[in-house]
């Protein structure tokens, strides 16, 4: 496939999955990739490169960015055509603002996280955000440790509000300044944080289910 | 108000809080549907995936499908042959359709007009009619495969959906007469939940209510996918922003996919339905968000792949959750019939606002 253009620039910074190694793909990728590839066995190691195989992104406006946070810019990268920004977590919410007031990213797409157990700096933490007048989106990225509180993004966008709520119900990132950080999907007395990878797939609120639903286990 | 309120069209708690019949202040309370869609999708593989993501706005699931369909295929760096994207759109459009016929038939329901919902209900059944033809199933569709389309079109697909766009267009004008000078239903609608379009942009909110508040704004037309660039439609936008506004922006939505269907049935290439994707689905690692204008809004999936069969992480931007948002700016310091009205334009499926 399409992974070749590995271009020279940007593979030692790489945001995305640097640190945390891998071991289970390879191991799962020889039984299920062998009947239908014949040719491309796993002998030779020819692609899958560990990390994002991004360039560096070169536009007026990463270059902006950069002048103006100076090393708060941590990458300007685009992969797949889609550019992206990694700052320094205390910086984000200042290029979220700067691309809103000066550069018309005036909507607030979306806020999410992702998780890296085993790295330092455990979440991602994604803004998306778009431009109406210039039809372009930006994805603003941090990388955040687990007792880190990020600043809130309401005082930007107020769509930010419920976004972060949800990030805060998922991951149980805190957003320092929120207004009203509660849980929003879940119930709020709830224990744990369904979308951390260390929360198991069938574990629920074992003590929640039994005393607000009256039955054993909601498996 | 709620969970259990006709007129929240599911599981959706409202607590208002009130002066007489003057709304001071709203507090959503959702999850009530949620099932842990994102959890899931890092438990199965890409292609397991499909199929769970109908159940999120399961009365436009062919569009639910497209969009997680096209953010796997970027990853892959991958495009469906030109045959499946024709295919894709017909059926999108038809979705569309049958998405705003639903919301028609309930809103108008909500507000005391009990006839639409009868005839509104009538057409859809003649649009789910042609999914069910198609792949099976009427709802959860599950009609497209990462890479194209599983199934080839069946022995007169295109004369079916020739024949719904001639029956389906007399009737939209139908409805209209209706109730698009209806004085009852002008007078309920008219100066309710104005939504600017800088608030609009503020709170998020996308779709027909960003259209009716003068935002000329469509991911159709300001990033295409799907072939959308090769058809000929307006993207119809109103000044006000209220629920008059928004009800007028959805019916004339409803004709501009007749027009893209139309174009689309008659030049459907021949060809390929499957891209070269292989048996087994395993993106290089790396990420993208990938968005489609649904009926509701902008649906976007950010999918992180680390290499493996299975994504690393799959979320989903829900149009009906950010727009539910805004409920609150919309009823403040209107009446409480209103936030029926209001609920009911915003035109949520809370499968999806709970995921």
């Amino acid at each position: 496939m399409a992974d070749e253009q590995k271009p020279g620039g940007s593979e030692a910074p790489g945001p995305q999955g640097s640190t945390p190694p891998k071991p289970p793909a390879p191991a799962a990728d020889t039984a299920k990739a062998a009947p239908p590839k014949p040719a491309a066995g796993h002998a030779a190691p020819p692609k899958p490169p560990a990390t994002m195989a991004a360039s560096p992104w070169d536009s007026d406006l990463a270059r902006d960015l950069k002048e103006r946070f100076g090393d708060s810019i941590r990458e300007t990268s685009t992969y797949l055509g889609q550019n992206f920004v990694v700052v320094k977590p205390d910086a984000a919410i200042a290029v979220l603002e700067h691309l809103k007031l000066e550069a018309d990213f005036d909507y607030l797409v979306d806020i999410t996280a992702v998780d890296w157990p085993k790295r330092a700096e455990r979440f991602d933490l994604v803004y998306i955000v778009y431009s109406f007048a210039r039809n372009e989106r930006v994805r603003v990225k941090t990388m955040i440790a687990e007792s880190y509180r990020p600043e809130t993004a309401v005082g930007v966008h107020l769509t930010a509000n419920w976004l972060e709520r949800e990030v805060f119900d998922m991951f149980g990132i805190e957003f320092a300044g929120h207004p009203d950080l509660r849980r929003i999907l879940l119930p709020e007395e709830w224990q744990g944080y369904p979308l951390r990878k260390d929360y198991s797939i069938l574990q629920q609120d074992q003590r929640w289910v039994q005393e607000n639903l009256g039955i054993e286990s909601g498996q | 108000m709620g969970p259990q309120h006709p007129s929240t069209h599911g599981v959706l708690r409202v607590i208002l809080k009130l002066d007489g019949e003057k709304v001071l202040g709203t507090d959503c309370i959702i999850g009530y549907l949620h099932r842990g869609v994102e959890k899931i999708a890092e438990n199965r593989t890409y292609a397991q995936f499909n199929p769970y993501v109908d159940r999120m706005d399961y009365v436009a699931a062919v569009s639910n499908g497209l969009g997680y369909c096209l953010a796997v295929e970027k990853l892959l760096n991958v495009e469906a042959p030109p045959r499946a994207q024709a295919v894709r759109v017909i059926l999108t459009e038809l979705n569309r359709i049958a998405s705003h016929l639903l919301w028609l038939g309930t809103h108008a329901l909500d507000i005391g007009a009990i006839t639409p919902v009868f005839y509104c209900l009538r057409e859809r059944e003649e649009a789910l009619k042609i999914f069910e033809n198609y792949c099976g199933a009427r709802l959860t569709t599950h009609a497209f495969r990462i890479g194209g389309l599983q199934y080839e079109t069946y022995d007169g697909f295109e004369k079916e959906v020739l024949a719904f766009c001639d029956m389906f267009l007399p009737k939209v004008d139908e409805y209209e007469e209706l109730l698009t000078n209806n004085r009852i239903w002008v007078g309920r609608l008219q100066n309710v939940g104005i939504l600017s379009a800088d608030e609009c942009k503020e709170f998020g909110v996308t779709g027909p209510v960003l259209r009716a508040a003068g935002v000329k704004w469509d991911l159709r037309k300001a990033q295409p996918y799907s072939g959308y660039e090769k058809y000929e439609f307006d993207i119809p936008t109103r000044e006000n922003g209220d629920t008059y506004d928004r009800y007028i922006v959805r019916m004339q939505e409803m004709r501009q996919s007749v027009r893209i269907m139309r174009q689309a049935v008659g030049a459907i290439p021949e060809g390929p339905i499957l891209g070269k994707v292989g048996k087994v689905i395993k993106p290089p690692v790396g990420e993208a968000y990938v968005s489609i204008e649904a009926p509701k809004g902008e649906l976007g999936y950010y999918v992180v792949s680390d290499g493996s069969t299975q994504p690393y992480r799959v979320r989903v931007r829900p149009p009906s959750f950010v727009n539910l948002q805004a409920l609150d700016r919309m009823v403040r310091g209107g009446l409480v019939a209103d936030v029926v009205a209001v609920i009911g334009t915003l035109d949520i499926v809370l499968g999806e606002v709970d995921r």
